[in-house]
């Protein structure tokens, strides 16, 4: 069964970015339309930040995680290195939880 | 890369999971963000079928992105359209389309798209190894790392437009009103496309 489950989730994620592409190489966009496609990369991410930040499961994420993402999402308007903003995020849950902050 | 790869092996393995689960997984599907649920719903004791069809509707954003990507950013031989392809995941893509100009988006792609395609299994066995001896990962505030690293690398395309932060700040919101209102995991973040009328 976890096999199968893998096998599916694998097929259907090469699938998925393999119809992108193909119906890329089929059809071409006026800049207009493929700005619009790029902007939908980048709202996409975006909400997947906001979900994996704040919420576990179907609620909210405690205190910790949120904080920590929040030190890097201020790091990087800084213009900090990618590694400094990954290890402060890390760092900054890590030390919060270590106080007792959930 | 590598250390959200071993936040997701030790959280596989602390939950139960074989190491060859997260192992396997981190080859042949590439996207972060579905493993991690797959193993999460496996992990709780859920069906292996039903998670396999919530990590396939997160990664359903891989369409968009594949139509985002410019053609000449993967290259035109068969092994680098193939395995381009299996390699566009959300860092490979930000990372080739923060870069102006065929060959920068090009070597842009393939720069991390190698680089995850090490990392990302290596941490997950480096995780799983790990998470057979410490058993609360989450002390080390490695759930904070995917969100962070995604932040980081979509925050130069934020700065440069006012509107497109304007939609990506609306289409988060919907994403966690999605989510809030239980919607099935993965749905919410493809609802946030909603927010694109803002951007046009």
């Amino acid at each position: 069964m976890v096999i199968a489950g893998i096998l599916i989730l694998a097929v259907g994620t090469f699938g998925f970015r393999l119809s992108g592409r193909l119906l890329k190489a089929r059809i071409s966009f006026p800049p207009r339309a493929r700005k619009l496609l790029e902007s939908a990369a980048v709202v996409l991410l975006a909400a997947l930040v906001a979900v994996s930040a704040l919420t576990q499961g179907h609620s909210a994420a405690g205190v910790a995680r949120p904080a920590g993402v929040a030190v890097a999402g201020l790091l990087a308007w800084r213009k900090a290195p990618f590694l400094v903003i990954v290890l402060a995020a890390a760092g900054t849950t890590a030390a919060l939880r270590l106080c007792g902050v959930p | 890369m590598y250390v959200f790869g071993v936040s997701y092996g030790a959280v596989a393995v602390t939950g139960g999971l074989p190491l060859w689960v997260p192992a396997v997984l981190s080859v042949l599907v590439m996207a972060g963000s579905s493993e991690l649920l797959f193993v999460g719903i496996v992990a709780a004791g859920g069906n292996p079928l039903a998670a396999a069809l919530a990590g396939v509707l997160v990664n359903a954003r891989h369409v968009p992105y594949g139509l985002a990507l410019p053609a000449g950013a993967i290259g035109n031989s068969r092994i680098q359209r193939v395995l381009g392809t299996h390699l566009m995941n959300d860092e490979s893509v930000v990372f080739a389309l923060a870069q102006s100009g065929r060959d920068k988006q090009h070597a842009a792609f393939w720069a991390c798209a190698t680089g995850v395609f090490v990392t990302w299994p290596a941490g997950a066995v480096t995780g799983a190894l790990l998470g057979g001896v410490v058993h609360n990962t989450a002390a080390f505030g490695l759930d904070a790392v995917f969100p962070a690293m995604i932040l980081a690398l979509v925050f130069p395309a934020l700065r440069e437009s006012r509107r497109l932060s304007g939609a990506a700040v609306a289409g988060a919101v919907i994403a966690l009103a999605g989510t809030a209102c239980g919607l099935p995991a993965g749905l919410p973040v493809l609802l946030a496309l909603a927010a694109l009328v803002l951007a046009w």
